[in-house]
């Protein structure tokens, strides 16, 4: 479904990106590792249309995608969940939701609310509410559930656990494994090892802007580069 | 050479640097690694009196030099270099260098000389006539370490040389790093490239939210705990810990 050879981006002089392989197929669920400043959110601005990459090639569903912007990427399905929720704080819940049907999948909206609050059912109960007075978790839960009015074809996580309350990160992980189980094809990009490599069917770990090490989930838990591709040895 | 006694310094309620200790050897090469917003360059500008502590003491070569301002602890010996580098721009590579030359040498040409010394200690020789802006990523880290060697630093504090560098570039910067230790320069590093800090630094100490959690040799560092979860995300020390039992001879070995 989704097909990136050799991606390179950065910005101004300095090169971020420096060749990123990376595939994945349709049902999938793949997590995107790697530590703090690799270049991971750099790749999702790239993937989202919020940077061009300068050399590379992205293809989406068959179709070269590379250097398109967010909203063409948006109409095509691929859409992502932005690292740190940002959440619209002065609209409603509501408002939030269907601002996420607004560009795609706008007929279908008053039925897609009904099923975000059916995988979400905490945010049934704050329909009303501003968004911006919900706690991290329901902000959380609310930035994916605006994705998914979107009815996306690719789900973008961009580090859906950051700084939620363990007892959430674990119900987080279990709400995006169901996702996946349902049918959405996911990328996760994740800095919690081990959760997205229990729920993960695939992983690509990334180092200094290139994907040093891939494979299936189950078997990167156990390989010793894992833990050399975070502390250098 | 430097101690670091209970060091803390807080911006609002977050607590950036809290109660650092630490020791550097003269003659060391040593780091501090620790994921993002660790604190690491807020304890940086705590020990070269960009920021002032809120708490603990800095002393450098036997004496207290807690609070004292960045041009009089650099005069003392002690240089760091910025992340986030900015060089004299419309300037040639020869001028800024010989800017740092200036703390120690008030004659022109006594700095200029300098200046040409240091540039060939950072593979900068051959490009002294040159804007300083018209350098690579690479060739201003290579300036910024220019700069503060030239004014003869007894403790040199680098802040993240390598970062936006390419794996070629990072090659090339290790044996610099290492050329300016042996010539008799203490070397203190930020850095994120893991790969290049375990293959430098002879000891690092990890900082996570503030706090020291471990210190030791490249090798005591990757098998601490404490570092594992910190980079790896909660569980993960465990888990490594049940497979290495588990290849070092089955579970009842």
């Amino acid at each position: 479904m989704l097909d990136v050879s050799g991606l390179k981006a950065g910005y101004g002089e300095t090169e971020i990106l420096r060749g990123v392989d990376l595939a994945l197929k349709a049902g999938d669920i793949v997590a995107l590792l790697g530590s703090n400043g690799v270049g991971k959110t750099t790749f999702n601005a790239v993937l989202s249309g919020l940077l061009s990459p300068s050399a590379g090639r992205v293809t989406f569903q068959g179709q070269d995608v590379t250097g398109l912007s967010a909203v063409a990427l948006v109409d095509r399905g691929l859409i992502q969940v932005p690292e740190g929720r940002h959440v619209f704080p002065n609209l409603s819940v509501r408002e939030n939701l269907l601002l996420g049907g607004y560009r795609r999948a706008r007929a279908n909206r008053a039925a897609n609310l009904e099923r975000v609050t059916t995988v979400f059912p905490r945010l049934q109960e704050r329909m009303t509410q501003k968004a911006g007075t919900l706690s991290g978790g329901e902000q959380q839960m609310l930035a994916i559930g605006r994705a998914l009015m979107a009815e996306p074809d690719l789900l973008i996580l961009d580090e859906p656990s950051l700084g939620l309350s363990p007892l959430l990160v674990e119900e987080m992980f279990g709400l995006i494994r169901q996702m996946n189980e349902e049918g959405l094809t996911i990328l996760l990009v994740e800095q919690n090892v081990l959760q997205s490599l229990e729920i993960a069917n695939r992983a690509f770990v990334m180092e200094n802007g290139a994907i040093s090490l891939s494979g299936k989930a189950s078997d990167l838990l156990d390989d010793p580069d894992l833990q050399r591709a975070y502390l250098g040895i | 050479m430097l101690d670091v006694s209970g060091l803390s310094k807080a911006f609002g309620g977050l607590r950036a640097v809290d109660d650092v200790s630490l020791t550097v050897d003269e003659g060391s090469l040593v780091s501090l690694i620790g994921p993002n917003g660790a604190g690491k360059t807020t304890l940086f500008a705590l020990l070269t009196g960009f920021h002032k502590p809120d708490a603990g003491a800095v002393s450098f070569l036997g004496k207290d030099i807690t609070g004292h301002t960045p041009e009089r602890i650099a005069a003392a010996g002690m240089v760091r270099t910025f992340q986030i580098v900015q060089p004299f721009a419309g300037q040639t590579v020869l001028e800024n260098i010989a800017v740092g030359a200036h703390l120690h040498l008030p004659l022109r040409s006594d700095a200029l000389d300098r200046a040409r010394e240091v540039s060939e200690q950072v593979g900068l020789d051959k490009r002294l006539d040159q804007d300083a802006a018209s350098l690579t990523v690479a060739g201003r880290k290579r300036l910024e370490v220019a700069k503060a060697l030239a004014t003869v630093p007894k403790l040199l504090l680098l802040d993240e040389v390598m970062a936006g560098l390419n794996p070629s570039e990072i090659r090339d910067v290790l044996p610099m790093i290492r050329r300016i230790r042996d010539a008799g320069v203490t070397i203190l590093l930020i850095e994120h490239v893991m790969q290049a800090v375990m293959t430098l630094s002879e000891k690092s100490w990890v900082l996570n939210q503030g706090r020291l959690i471990a210190e030791g040799s490249p090798d005591e560092i990757s098998q601490d705990p404490a570092v594992i979860e910190a980079y790896l995300g909660p569980g993960m020390a465990a888990r490594l810990a049940a497979r290495n039992a588990s290849a070092a001879g089955g579970p009842d070995a």
